[in-house]
C-alpha cells in the first residue's frame, strides 16, 4: 500500500483525536455526575472571621493551658519536648516577644516578661499564602480563613520564612509517635508538610466554636465576624484598645490583644 | 543471517525464562489467589460497585476537593444526602481498613498514601499505643 505524507498525517491526527476524545468520554462512567455538593446546613459562618484575647482575663488564671490542651488534643497536634522540632497551632509568649516593636530601651514593668497567647492571626494580608507554590494555603474568600491543604504541602517551608509571626510548623518527622492520643475524626499530619491553626473550620462547619474558645475558663478569647458591626468582636473593638501583633508590616492580623 | 539458529534458540530460551511463572505454576495447578474482601455493613454505596471499585480514588479525590477548598460538607446523590468524609462515611459501612482497603490495594500492589494522615477508628488505639510518652505542654 502506497501512501502519500499528507494522508498520513491526516489519518494518524484523526486517529490521535479520536483516541483523546475517547478516553475523555470514558472517564466519565455514568454514575458521579448527578452528584450535588452543599454546605453543613448548621455552619457557623461570617464574612469575616476574627479574634480578641483579652489578657486581662486570660491573666486571671496563672499557668493555665487549657485552650493549647484543648487544641491539640482536637487536631492531633504532637507534643515534640525537643523545641528545634515542635509543633505548634496555639502557644505562650513573652509580652516582649509577641509585641517586638512595643519594646523600648526602658521596659514597662508590668508588661515585660508576661505571658501573652499567641496562634495564627489570619491575616487579611498573609505573607504565607503569597509564597505559597502550590496553593497549599490560601485566604478563603468567604470568611477570610487562612486555610491549610495538607495535601498539597510539598514542604518547601516558604511560608515560614514568610510567616512574622512563627505561626507556622514543619514535620521534621513522622508526628504519630507523639501525639498523645490520636482521635480517628481528625487527620494527623505526616513528614514534611507544615502546619498551623485553621481558626478551627473543622468545627464551625459543624456549628461549633473553635476549640480554643469553647476551653477557656475565663472566656478571655472571643470569636465572631469582623465584617457584622453588632458583633461581640466589633463591641471589644469599639470600647477597648487593642493591639495587633507587628502592624508595621501591613499584614493586617485579624487577632487582636486587649492588654 | 548466519545465525539464525542461534538467534531464534537464544529468544526462545529468553521467553520461556520470562514466562517461567506462568508456565510452572499451570503445571504444578496452583489456583490464582483469591481476594476476600469484608462485606460492608450499608446496603449500598453511594455509587455502584462497579463505579467505586473502578473510580473510588476519583470519588474521594473530589470529595477532598469539596471540602477542604470549597467548604461543601455534604454530597446528594440520588436523593440521599452523605457527609464527605473518608473516616466517617466511608469507614462506617466499610468496618475495617485492614481487611478491605488494605488488602485490595496489597491484591493490587499500590500503596496509596491516605493512611500517611488519615485515621481509621480501628487504627487509632493502635497509634495512640506507639506514641511516646511526651511532657504535655
Amino acid at each position: 500500500m502506497s501512501m502519500d505524507r499528507k494522508s498520513f498525517l491526516k489519518i494518524t491526527g484523526c486517529a490521535v483525536a479520536g483516541a483523546i476524545a475517547g478516553g475523555k468520554l470514558g472517564g466519565l462512567v455514568a454514575g458521579a455526575e448527578d452528584a450535588e455538593y452543599l454546605p453543613a446546613p448548621g455552619a457557623l459562618t461570617a464574612r469575616r472571621w476574627g479574634m480578641v484575647v483579652d489578657t486581662r482575663k486570660c491573666r486571671k488564671q496563672e499557668g493555665c493551658k487549657d485552650c493549647i490542651r484543648a487544641c491539640h488534643q482536637a487536631h492531633n497536634v504532637p507534643q515534640i519536648p525537643d523545641k528545634t522540632r515542635e509543633v505548634k497551632w496555639i502557644w505562650k509568649e513573652k509580652f516582649e516577644h509577641a509585641f517586638p516593636s512595643q519594646e523600648t530601651e526602658y521596659p514597662n514593668e508590668e508588661l515585660h516578661g508576661r505571658q501573652v497567647l499567641l496562634l495564627c492571626n489570619h491575616c487579611d494580608d498573609p505573607p504565607c499564602v503569597r509564597v505559597c507554590p502550590t496553593q497549599a494555603t490560601w485566604k478563603r474568600e468567604a470568611d477570610g480563613i487562612v486555610m491549610m491543604d495538607w495535601h498539597r504541602c510539598i514542604g518547601c517551608r516558604y511560608c515560614i520564612a514568610a510567616c512574622p509571626y512563627g505561626s507556622r510548623s514543619f514535620n521534621w518527622g513522622d508526628p504519630r509517635p507523639y501525639i498523645p492520643k490520636v482521635r480517628a475524626d481528625y487527620p494527623t499530619r505526616t513528614k514534611g508538610v507544615v502546619e498551623k491553626c485553621t481558626f478551627c473550620e473543622e468545627r464551625l462547619a459543624r456549628g461549633e466554636m473553635p476549640a480554643c474558645v469553647e476551653a477557656c475558663p475565663e472566656k478571655a478569647l472571643v470569636f465572631g465576624d469582623l465584617a457584622d458591626p453588632n458583633s461581640e468582636v466589633r463591641r471589644l473593638l469599639r470600647t477597648e484598645y487593642t493591639l495587633r501583633r507587628k502592624p508595621e508590616l501591613g499584614t493586617r492580623p485579624e487577632v487582636f490583644y486587649i492588654l | 543471517m548466519r545465525d539464525r539458529g542461534w538467534i531464534l534458540l537464544g529468544l526462545a530460551l529468553f521467553i520461556a525464562l520470562v514466562t517461567f511463572p506462568l508456565w510452572y505454576n499451570t503445571a504444578l495447578g496452583v489456583a490464582p489467589k483469591q481476594l476476600q474482601l469484608e462485606k460492608a455493613k450499608g446496603e449500598a454505596c453511594v455509587y455502584e460497585t462497579a463505579y467505586m471499585r473502578q473510580h473510588h480514588m476519583d470519588v474521594l479525590m473530589e470529595w477532598r476537593e469539596q471540602v477542604v477548598r470549597r467548604g461543601n460538607h455534604l454530597v446528594k446523590v440520588g436523593g440521599k444526602t452523605y457527609e464527605m468524609s473518608l473516616t466517617k462515611t466511608c469507614l462506617d459501612c466499610h468496618r475495617s481498613k485492614e481487611r478491605f482497603c488494605d488488602r485490595c490495594h496489597d491484591y493490587a500492589a499500590v500503596t496509596p498514601y491516605c493512611w500517611d494522615c488519615h485515621v481509621s477508628p480501628e487504627e487509632a488505639p493502635v497509634v495512640a499505643a506507639r506514641a511516646r510518652t511526651a511532657d504535655e505542654r
